[in-house]
């Protein structure tokens, strides 16, 4: 049995110390430790994006952190965007659209989106695809997904200008 | 497909890691953004009994122009070059190489020492700075030292790092004003390894190749500059390129080796495709691409 060793970090808003072995990782650490299974593990080895989750405000790999490094940093899961407008404006697109069939990829395929359409408010096929490359599908054939993400944007847009966001200019 | 038992550090100062690096000798690996070393040791292929994190150490993180040039922190990530106004203004064709490499969600923690330190022959970055002609400067216990890009990739996963060494920063000389920069790479997918890769700057006089340095990656044991081809396209004129000298020496000096995935006569005839494509793409005409 490994030695566990406190980290302390900032999960969904919430400061806490929690008990880790240092090899586990941060994926597994969501997971098992905190509870938290919208966090899914693919491969594990940095090539599926199926545990794509938030550091420090940017997406990354859960898979290639351990939990040890996260100490001081914003950890941030699908979880904590409960409440979110992108993402539940992304969710119900992927509904829609029929973006997932067994649902594995799906909380890494909404954090990507996510990220890009922050950055990227109306982005073009080309730049979501680009975009979600790093995550791996097996059921959908990726259409119905870069679908959803482009009427995510759509949506998320025809607001901004309705009530004069930034988006309009 | 989880990584071995090991000790873990965040070291605070370069004594400290100087320490546990003799301590441990071969069992202590240095962390930098991990995107290379976690899944190696995920798949076991590395198995150190301690992690020395640099994530604390003090002044590794900046981008500032200096005397020598743009000097860039170790530890800045791939995300945060990809942002960086000044690795736009002085050094486009690091910017350019960002968004080959890998995926977004890699880019947000890998970083340009951790990457150079790893030299992975089909990674991108070593062969950008051997085209700009880098020097790195490393440092350890004893001090600081200073080499340039060509002499420290000796092979695969293999550089001048001694035990105890980290690279500190990356200082990229101010290029001349003529100077025009490309890369790009054939790639089956976007963001796997590339089968095969190459990295340009050339240097004009008016509209005289006075000088190129042509890297390629991902085509031998670590990435390598094209000497005999460069001097074939110095002295050529822009829109008057004759390419085929300048592959033939390429062809002469580099001997490609096989990958799991490429046999070496398809990296031998992509690499010359490749090249063919960025001299036509960098001085075909009138156009600037510098980028």
């Amino acid at each position: 049995m490994d030695s566990l060793f406190p980290v302390t970090l900032t999960l969904n808003g919430v400061t806490a110390t929690h008990e880790v072995s240092q090899r586990t990782t941060l994926a597994d650490f969501l997971r098992q430790t905190v509870g938290l299974t919208a966090t899914h593990i693919g491969c594990e080895h940095g090539v599926c994006g199926a545990c794509t989750v938030f550091v420090d405000g940017r997406i990354a790999r859960a898979c290639l952190m351990f939990a040890i490094q996260a100490e001081g940093r914003d950890i941030r899961t699908l979880e904590g965007f409960a409440g979110d407008r992108r993402m539940e404006v992304l969710q119900r697109h992927f509904h829609e659209r029929n973006a997932l069939q067994c649902g594995f990829c799906t909380s890494g395929m909404l954090a990507t989106a996510h990220q890009l359409l922050e950055g990227s408010p109306d982005p073009s096929r080309e730049e979501v695809r680009e975009s979600l490359s790093g995550n791996f599908c097996r059921c959908t054939g990726y259409h119905a997904i870069v679908d959803a993400t482009l009427d995510a944007a759509a949506e998320l847009n025809a607001a901004a200008v309705a009530t004069g966001g930034e988006a309009a200019c | 497909m989880k990584a071995a038992p090991f000790d873990y550090v965040r070291v605070s100062s370069l004594d400290e890691l100087g320490e546990l690096a003799a301590a441990y000798g071969d069992d202590a690996q240095v962390i930098a953004g991990g995107q290379s070393l976690v899944p190696a040791m995920a798949m076991r292929m590395a198995r150190p009994k301690l992690l020395l994190d640099l994530c604390d150490l003090p002044g590794l993180a900046d981008i500032r122009l200096t005397p020598e040039g743009l000097e860039i922190g170790a530890m800045v990530r791939y995300f945060e070059l990809a942002a960086s106004p000044l690795v736009a203004a002085h050094a486009p064709l690091v910017s350019a190489a960002v968004p080959l490499i890998a995926h977004e969600a890699i880019r947000s923690r890998g970083t340009l020492g951790g990457n150079l330190a790893h030299a992975d022959p089909a990674s991108e970055m070593p062969a950008v700075m051997l085209a700009l002609g880098a020097v790195i400067t490393i440092a350890g216990s004893n001090g600081a030292r200073r080499i340039p890009a060509a002499e420290f990739f000796i092979g695969t996963y293999e550089t001048a790092l001694r035990p105890g060494e980290i690279i500190t920063a990356i200082t990229l000389p101010a290029a001349p004003v003529g100077r025009r920069g490309a890369i790009d790479e054939v790639v089956r997918r976007s963001g796997d390894y590339a089968a095969v890769g190459a990295a340009f700057a050339i240097d004009l006089e008016g509209e005289t190749v006075a000088g190129a340095r042509l890297a390629f990656f991902a085509v031998c044991e670590r990435a390598v500059l094209a000497e005999k081809a460069a001097a074939a396209l110095c002295g050529q004129r822009l829109g008057h390129v004759d390419p085929a000298p300048v592959l033939d020496a390429l062809a002469e000096e580099i001997t490609p080796v096989a990958d799991l995935h490429n046999r070496a006569e398809t990296k031998r005839h992509l690499m010359k495709v490749l090249a063919g494509r960025l001299l036509q793409r960098l001085l075909s005409g009138e156009k600037s691409t510098h980028g």
